[in-house]
C-alpha cells in the first residue's frame, strides 16, 4: 500500500521551501502565493507582492527560486511560475518562460548575479537570529553578557530558536556542530568580550528592522487584496489521474 | 503650535508634498500604481477616522494644504519635499509652479525644497543654478529610485552627483534630503542601502545628509553610518503611522534612533498628503515606550520637543519663538 500525498499538497510544500530574502520568511506564509491551477499539462502558480513598486531583485528571486523548487518535484508537467501586479511583470515573466536568467531578464540593469544580494540577506537573517537566542538565554539569567562570548550551540535549549539559528547558520557556511560558539561574526569569529553590547544592538537593529519590514509587508497586501484571505492561495486541481 | 499638559511644542513638518496624481497627469500605468501604492499606505496605517476617499487623495491643491497642516495641524513651519516622477506624470508629481507661489505668500510658514537628478549632467548643474536663484534654495530632495530612459535609478557617489553636491554647497544649499527606492544599477546589490550615504556625507562635511524615512527598510544600515557620520540625520517620514497600528514597532524604531543616533538628529514629518500632522503630533506628544521594551529608556519631552520641530528649525534657520525654545543648559550664556 503506498501513502498517497496528493498533488496540491506536494506543490505547496515545495512552495513552503521559497524565503522572502528580505524578510526571511516563507512566501507561503506571507501570502504571496496567489493562486494554484493544476491540470494534466502541468501546473501554474501566480505569485504577489504587497505593492507595484517592491524591489524587482527581490521579486526575480522569488519567482526564480519557486520555479526551481517546483522543478524538484516528479511528475508535475509543464511548470509555468507569473509574477502579477507587479510594474516588472512583463519582464520578470518574460524572462522566466524565457530561461533567460537575471541578466537575460534584466539587461543593462544586470551585471553579474544576485547572489551577493541573498547573501547579504542571509547574513541578516542570521544576525537577528542569533540576536534571538542569546537574549532569551541572558533573560533566562542562567548568563551574563560577560559570558556570552562563550555560549556554545551545546548550552541553548531545543527549540524554534535553536532550530532557526542553526537553518540560518547552513545557510551561510557556518558550523552547526555542538561546540560551535553562538555570538560570532559574520565570517564565523568570535565577537571579543569588549564588543559584545555593541555587537548585540547592532544585530537587534537588524532583528527589529527585519520584523518591522514582514509586518509592514503582510499589513500592505492584505490592503492591497482586500476580501481575500492572504493566507490561503486559491488551488484549483482539474488533473483527470492522480 | 501644540500645547498639552501645559507643554508647548513648536512643530515643524519637514517632509510634506503638493501632488497631482489625477488621471489627466498621469503619463502611463505607473503614474496610477504609484498612487495606488501610497493610498494603500494611506489606508493600511492611518486611523479609520482619517482615512480620505481615494478622489482627495489623488490632489488636494493649496487651500486643502494650508488648512491640514496650519489650521487644524498645529504646524508652525512646513517644508515640501517633492518628488519628480517624470517618466510617471506629464506634469511631474510635486507641483513645483504651485507650491511655490504658496510658498511666496506665506513665506513665515512655508519652505520650498526643489529636486535635481544627476542624469541630466551638465544641463541639469545650469538649471540647478538657475532654481537656485529663482527658488531661494536651502535644500534638496534627492530620490535615487527617479526612473529616467533605461535607468531606473543613481547613486549618491557617482561621479556625476558628487558635481551636483558639489554645486549645491557653493550655492549654499545644504539640507540634502535623501530618499533610497528600490532600483538602482545594478540591480545585483541592495538598492536600498545607504553605503553611498556613508561615502559622500565623510567627503562633504559641510552638508546635512537627512535620511529620509530614517532608512526603513534598512533602519540598522542606516543607525550604523549614522553614527559615525555627524552630519547625518534621520526623518521620520512614513516611520511616524506606525505609532497607531504597530506602537510596538514605533517604539523599537525610536528606540533604536535614540540609542544610535541620539535626540539631536531626528526630525519629525507627517509626510502630508501621505498622512495629515495633527493625529500624528497628539498621539507623539502623548507616546510612551511600552513597558515590556525595558530595553529602552522613557521618552522625555524635551526629546519629544527637539523632534516635532526644534531640530528641523536648527537645520533651517527658523526663528523659534522663544517661550518655545528649551531652557538654555545651566552655565550657557
Amino acid at each position: 500500500m503506498t501513502t498517497a500525498v496528493s498533488v496540491e499538497a506536494e506543490v505547496l510544500s515545495a512552495l513552503a521551501t521559497v524565503h522572502d530574502p528580505e524578510l526571511d520568511q516563507p512566501v507561503t506564509e506571507l501570502g504571496f502565493v496567489r493562486s494554484v491551477t493544476i491540470d494534466d499539462a502541468g501546473v501554474e502558480v501566480h505569485l504577489r507582492l504587497p505593492t507595484s513598486f517592491c524591489a524587482p531583485n527581490f521579486a526575480f528571486l522569488m519567482v526564480s527560486d519557486a520555479y526551481d523548487a517546483l522543478s524538484v518535484v516528479p511528475s508535475l508537467g509543464r511548470i509555468r511560475v507569473l509574477l502579477d501586479d507587479h510594474h516588472d511583470s512583463d519582464k520578470i515573466n518574460g524572462g522566466l518562460a524565457a530561461g533567460a536568467g537575471y541578466t537575460g531578464t534584466f539587461g543593462v540593469e544586470a551585471e553579474e548575479s544576485l547572489d551577493e544580494l541573498r547573501g547579504t540577506f542571509q547574513r541578516k537573517a542570521h544576525f537577528a537570529a542569533m540576536e534571538r537566542c542569546c537574549r532569551s538565554v541572558l533573560a533566562g539569567g542562567a548568563w551574563s553578557l560577560e559570558e556570552l562570548p562563550l555560549l556554545e550551540l551545546f548550552d541553548l535549549p531545543e527549540g524554534p530558536l535553536k532550530s532557526a539559528l542553526l537553518r540560518r547558520r547552513e545557510a551561510i557556511g557556518l558550523p552547526t556542530g555542538s561546540h560551535a560558539r553562538v555570538l560570532v561574526d559574520h565570517d564565523g569569529n568570535p565577537i571579543a568580550k569588549s564588543d559584545v553590547t555593541l555587537w548585540l544592538r547592532l544585530a537587534a537593529a537588524t532583528r527589529v528592522s527585519i520584523e518591522g519590514n514582514a509586518h509592514f509587508c503582510r499589513g500592505l497586501l492584505a490592503t492591497r487584496y482586500e476580501g481575500t484571505d492572504p493566507a490561503v492561495p486559491v488551488v484549483t486541481n482539474t488533473r483527470s489521474h492522480s | 503650535m501644540y500645547e498639552k499638559d501645559g507643554e508647548q511644542y513648536f512643530i515643524v513638518d519637514a517632509h510634506i508634498a503638493l501632488w497631482d496624481a489625477r488621471a489627466e497627469n498621469q503619463l502611463n500605468v505607473h503614474g496610477k500604481q504609484f498612487i495606488d501604492c501610497f493610498y494603500d499606505y494611506h489606508r493600511n496605517l492611518s486611523p479609520e477616522s482619517e482615512v480620505w476617499p481615494y478622489e482627495d487623495y489623488l490632489y488636494q491643491g493649496g487651500d486643502r494644504l494650508m488648512k491640514d497642516l496650519f489650521d487644524d495641524g498645529y504646524v508652525d513651519h512646513a517644508i515640501f519635499q517633492p518628488a519628480r516622477l517624470g517618466e510617471f506624470y506629464r506634469n511631474g508629481f510635486g507641483q513645483t509652479e504651485e507650491a511655490l507661489a504658496l510658498t511666496s505668500k506665506y513665506p513665515e510658514k512655508l519652505t520650498y525644497n526643489h529636486n535635481w537628478d544627476p542624469r541630466f549632467e551638465q544641463a541639469g548643474l545650469d538649471q540647478l543654478r538657475r532654481d537656485a536663484e529663482r527658488m531661494n534654495l536651502k535644500g534638496v530632495k534627492l530620490y535615487t529610485a527617479e526612473w529616467h530612459g533605461d535607468s531606473r535609478g543613481y547613486k549618491l557617489d557617482d561621479p556625476w552627483t558628487r558635481r551636483y553636491l558639489e554645486e549645491c554647497l557653493t550655492l549654499g544649499i545644504k539640507n540634502i534630503h535623501v530618499h533610497k527606492g528600490p532600483t538602482i544599477r545594478p540591480l545585483d546589490r541592495d538598492a536600498f542601502d545607504v553605503a553611498d550615504v556613508d561615502k559622500v556625507a565623510t567627503d562633504y562635511t559641510e552638508l546635512n545628509f537627512i535620511v529620509e524615512h530614517v532608512g526603513l527598510p534598512r533602519l540598522e544600515d542606516f543607525c550604523w553610518i549614522a553614527t559615525q557620520e555627524p552630519n547625518v540625520y534621520g526623518g521620520l517620514a512614513v516611520a511616524m503611522p506606525f505609532i497607531h497600528t504597530r506602537p510596538k514597532y514605533f517604539a523599537q524604531i525610536i528606540g533604536e534612533l535614540l540609542y544610535w543616533i541620539g535626540e539631536d538628529r531626528i526630525l519629525f514629518s507627517s509626510d502630508y498628503a501621505l498622512w495629515t500632522p495633527k493625529w500624528l503630533i497628539e498621539r507623539f506628544v502623548d507616546f510612551e515606550i511600552p513597558a515590556d521594551l525595558p530595553e529602552y529608556p522613557a521618552l522625555t519631552t524635551e526629546q519629544k520637543k527637539k523632534i516635532l520641530g526644534l531640530n528641523a528649525a536648527a537645520l533651517y534657520g527658523l526663528d523659534v519663538p522663544r517661550q518655545l525654545r528649551l531652557p538654555a543648559p545651566a552655565g550657557a550664556r
